[in-house]
């Protein structure tokens, strides 16, 4: 220890550079946007190149599972799609199929559930059309929300986020909710301030609102587990359990909402109270 | 000593505001920023200790930053030179030995030894500081070409002060 000592003694001069050096960085990192965004896109870049080596090699140990939901998937839609053929062709309603929503799919190359604040990285970027903002669903459920992209590669922040705040609606009597997690386990989800007179059933369905310009209506979050009374207060809570697992989330689809611009363009020329 | 160190403090200030107020507004061609502030780096007394010299040159280099809205770049370049001048000095050879009271400048040690002294540091200098701005290496021939002209104003600009300020003490 004292021989280590003497060693930094010697060299001060050589570390107090690299301290300032240090220093130096970091304030530039820190308040230079430009600079910051440049190093966060070239790490992007380089860690989602590894990440997708990596996956392409443990892709095939989940291969099956996959194709499972997949087949389930497709069976799903099949349904879904002879429901509207039969629609179309026994009445005389005109079916509107166009929507404002694009999906696109694509794989996920890395994620997280441990952290208070989790992340995933999918194999679509910039060069893709992806934007910051745009909503990300799985076959399942909701996932979150796409908050950084690169060229090829763009960062999810999911609904497993200390911030993340999603406008649902609880299926069975429409009411507005606020779905948030509180950071412990990544299948339970919270729904708080819940107005009394509203009552939340153990099994309800809650959905996406549809008002939040990034998510279609209707995309499922979870169940309703519990309903929490706060004796004393006029909000209660509820627990929900995600539908989406998000332990084992390989493909998802980016969601792009075409009529954005002009919903956001809209808002934004009402006037300020 | 003490007087010294006084006079370090108040260039330190004029230095600063000089940089900031008045040749960061001039832009030649738009690209050549001259930083003439190095010429407080440049000036520091050979018998400064080391430490001071690095946090010296951190804190001009903080100050320049703080006004020109660009926090850390200048430090990280003015710290770098900090940190290669005593080995500078120790390679270039001059004339004269150095002596005790001895100053980094042309009265004392020669117009070429102090040439070459503030060409070398202070084309460092714009290097780091260009390159930082820059922050790739995407435009390197532009970004070098500023690096070139900017240099080359500020030495100018440190020569031309050596003999103002020189020949005023000498009378």
């Amino acid at each position: 220890m004292r021989y280590f000592f003497i060693f930094l003694w010697k060299h001060s001069f050589f570390f107090l550079f690299l301290i300032f050096e240090f220093i130096s960085f970091l304030l530039i990192v820190n308040n230079n946007p430009y600079q910051r965004s440049y190093i966060v896109n070239s790490t992007n870049e380089l860690t989602g190149n590894m990440f997708s080596a990596f996956t392409n090699f443990t892709e095939y140990l989940s291969l099956k599972k996959n194709n499972n939901t997949l087949a389930q998937e497709n069976a799903n839609l099949h349904s879904k799609l002879n429901l509207l053929s039969s629609i179309e062709t026994d009445s005389s309603f005109n079916v509107s199929t166009d929507s404002n929503f694009l999906f696109l799919p694509a794989k996920v190359i890395s994620n997280s559930i441990n952290n208070r604040i989790n992340y995933l990285m999918l194999d679509k970027g910039k060069s893709d059309g992806v934007k910051i903002d745009m909503g990300v669903i799985s076959s399942t459920g909701i996932v979150g929300l796409v908050c950084q992209v690169s060229e090829n590669f763009s960062s999810v922040m999911s609904v497993l986020h200390k911030d993340a705040k999603i406008s649902a609606r609880i299926k069975e009597n429409n009411q507005l909710v606020n779905v948030i997690w509180k950071g412990d386990d990544y299948r339970i989800g919270t729904i708080e301030d819940i107005p009394t007179h509203i009552k939340v059933i153990p099994g309800d369905t809650i959905i996406t609102s549809g008002n939040s310009l990034i998510f279609p209506e209707g995309i499922l979050i979870g169940n309703c587990k519990d309903f929490i009374e706060n004796s004393g207060e006029n909000l209660n809570n509820a627990e929900i359990i995600f539908s989406t697992d998000f332990n084992s989330l390989s493909y998802v689809y980016i969601i792009n909402n075409l009529m954005r611009e002009e919903q956001n363009n809209l808002i934004d020329s009402l006037p300020d109270e | 000593m003490n007087s010294v160190f006084i006079l370090n403090i108040i260039r330190f200030i004029i230095l600063v505001l000089f940089q900031v107020f008045i040749l960061n507004n001039i832009e030649i061609n738009g690209y050549i920023n001259p930083y003439f502030y190095v010429y407080f780096i440049l000036l520091l007394p050979f018998e400064t200790p080391k430490w001071l010299l690095l946090s010296s040159a951190f804190l001009i280099g903080l100050s320049v930053d703080i006004f020109s809205n660009s926090i850390g770049i200048n430090s990280a370049a003015c710290v770098l030179i900090a940190f290669l001048r005593p080995g500078l000095i120790n390679t270039l050879t001059s004339k004269r030995e150095f002596e005790t009271g001895i100053k980094p400048g042309i009265k004392d040690l020669g117009f070429a030894w102090f040439f070459n002294y503030s060409l070398i540091l202070v084309f460092i200098h714009h290097f780091a500081l260009f390159f930082l701005e820059a922050f790739s290496f995407h435009y390197f021939w532009f970004t070098f070409y500023q690096v070139l002209a900017s240099s080359g104003l500020s030495v100018l600009l440190i020569i031309f002060s050596q003999y103002l300020f020189s020949y005023r003490t000498k009378e």
